[in-house]
């Protein structure tokens, strides 16, 4: 960046790219938004990039610890299980189911929090207060406990952990973004936007969506945390993933009898869950701040 | 001289809750009629609470009335609480433009809705008329580009008169339109709107707390008090001779 401007420029910019420049200067937020891509990038090409098989097992390398240790093979960057399992290759594939399934839970129950709570902020009287209390009452569950009872009417496995998480968070979502919407549908600019003739698409569409999405985005970090650590719960309770399959929680799971001979197994997955809530709730605090300092000047 | 705005009788209630089960009837409008002709200012005061407001938003549209007529030139616009909602020609400018102006988007785009849902110009005669009207209200047409935040006050209400006026309108209810704003900025929109005023036959109503402003700008007068009409007439008349208690203690202020 020069540090002078030879020439006065307008600095001509949009709330988005507003939200952008204050959000680089906040540097928690922005390693955490590294930390978060990289997962991102480690979930989608995990099985292409880790150096071995998941369940391809090394019958000469058992229990052996990370490479750094002195009894460890370069061979097993991190070490290998009680079955000579590689568990860089294991938690690498992991991403793909803790992180990736989160990601795709979080994005299924916002494109149906979107849809569903933009209906309930624009329907008044007995219907959307109907909706309102049957919300509130889903509410005084915690999703945790909620995402169980699912998968006990489902029964376990990988997929119906996803659907009960996305049926757990479900609520608390149409909750927020229908406040949202109500919020700034008592807005002089909608009022304003309405009496230019916009009909109700319009005004969902130009008036409300572009001064919510950010807010929408907030809310989907914070639905993304609670479904990483949902999703590896459920795996860790054998609800949810089961052993072959390297989720995470269900890896810790597993690993748990060998915490005291071979703690990087039980340590590493542990670590990988804390840092991928860790960076999710930094990027939307970031966000969340972001948004206030916006608002305030 | 024919007036081009002319409402006669308007009634509005609001049902408001008093306690957990009973509601109460408040009568904001109370068989209101006044007209106002091409190219005058009727003005409204009252003390806060008298209906000014809910007076502007109805002749704008953005409320309906229960019963009592609107009419504009020969057409009905407003039949007992039946409203043609198509119509642009009165138009309302809000008290606070800061909040009247959707932040999410920008002058331009702003503009180009309010063409786009009235209007059947092509997306180059719309730029056309967007770059005339910043330009009649003293803007610049590279402003288009810009989002609401980057502008001061007086600007921000200058914008919301290009809103207002974009769409030709015949009236313009400004409502508290000018109070927020400092004396040097209010004196330039003033001029601005009785410039536009003269070049083409707008008709104002102005609600306002500011009397100078009232004396300066409007030919009538409406003073207003719980929702009825307690004087109406010329403003010099009434100005210099208020008959009602409601009038002198508005005035001796």
């Amino acid at each position: 960046m020069a540090k002078f401007k030879l020439y006065s420029e307008e600095s001509n910019r949009s709330p988005l790219s507003r939200l952008w420049k204050k959000f680089k200067r906040n540097h928690p937020a922005l390693v955490g938004l590294w930390i978060f891509m990289a997962l991102l990038v480690l979930a989608v090409i995990a099985p292409v990039v880790s150096p071995y098989g998941i369940n391809q097992q090394h019958s000469d390398a058992l229990l052996l610890p990370p490479s750094w240790h002195d009894a460890g093979n370069v061979r097993f960057l991190l070490g290998t299980d009680d079955l000579g399992r590689d568990v860089l290759s294991r938690l690498m594939n992991g991403a793909t189911y803790t992180f990736g399934l989160s990601v795709v839970a979080a994005l299924i129950t916002t494109f149906f929090g979107v849809i569903l709570g933009t209906f309930a902020g624009l329907t008044r009287g007995i219907r959307s207060s109907f909706l309102n209390h049957l919300l509130d009452i889903t509410l005084t569950i915690p999703s945790l406990l909620l995402a169980i009872i699912i998968i006990a009417i489902l029964g376990p496995g990988l997929m119906n952990t996803v659907w009960a998480i996305v049926f757990a968070l479900l609520p608390q979502h149409i909750h927020s973004i229908r406040n949202l919407v109500v919020q700034e549908l008592n807005k002089d600019y909608i009022t304003a936007f309405r009496l230019d003739g916009a009909n109700q698409w319009y005004i969902i569409r130009r008036g409300i969506f572009p001064n919510i999405y950010e807010q929408i985005v907030v809310i989907f970090t914070m639905a993304l945390s609670t479904a990483i650590l949902d999703i590896a719960a459920l795996g860790f309770l054998k609800l949810g993933a089961q052993p072959p399959v390297t989720e995470w929680g269900a890896i810790l799971a597993e690993n748990l009898g060998l915490i005291y001979i071979a703690p990087w197994t039980v340590g590493l997955p542990g670590v990988l869950l804390f840092l991928a809530v860790l960076a999710t709730n930094l990027v939307g605090d970031g966000l969340r701040q972001v948004l206030k300092d916006r608002k305030a000047d | 001289m024919q007036p081009v705005l002319k409402v006669q009788a308007l009634n509005k209630t609001f049902r408001i809750r008093s306690g957990i089960f009973k509601r109460r009837l408040l009568h904001v409008l109370n068989d209101i009629s006044f007209c106002v002709a091409e190219g005058e200012t009727l003005a409204i005061i009252g003390e806060t609470g008298s209906g000014k407001s809910t007076l502007a938003r109805v002749l704008a549209g953005a409320e309906i009335a229960d019963s009592g007529q609107i009419l504009l030139g020969s057409a009905t616009i407003e039949d007992d609480g039946i409203r043609e909602l198509s119509c642009r020609h009165i138009r309302l400018i809000f008290q606070d433009s800061n909040r009247s102006l959707n932040p999410g988007l920008t002058i331009g785009d702003i503009l180009d809705d309010c063409l786009r849902f009235n209007t059947l110009l092509s997306a180059k005669q719309r730029l056309v008329k967007i770059k005339e009207t910043l330009i009649k209200v003293g803007l610049l047409a590279d402003h288009q580009e810009y989002y609401p935040h980057m502008f001061s006050g007086g600007q921000l209400q200058r914008i919301a008169l290009a809103r207002a006026i974009i769409l030709d309108p015949k009236v313009l209810v400004l409502d508290e339109a000018l109070s927020s704003l400092d004396p040097s900025v209010r004196a330039q929109i003033v001029n601005l709107l009785l410039k536009l005023q003269k070049e083409s036959g707008l008709s104002f109503i102005l609600i306002t707390h500011h009397l100078s402003t009232v004396r300066h700008m409007s030919d009538q007068v409406m003073v207003m008090h719980k929702g009825k009409i307690v004087e109406y007439g010329d403003t010099e008349a009434i100005f210099n001779n208020p008959n009602s208690i409601i009038t002198q203690r508005l005035l001796n202020y």
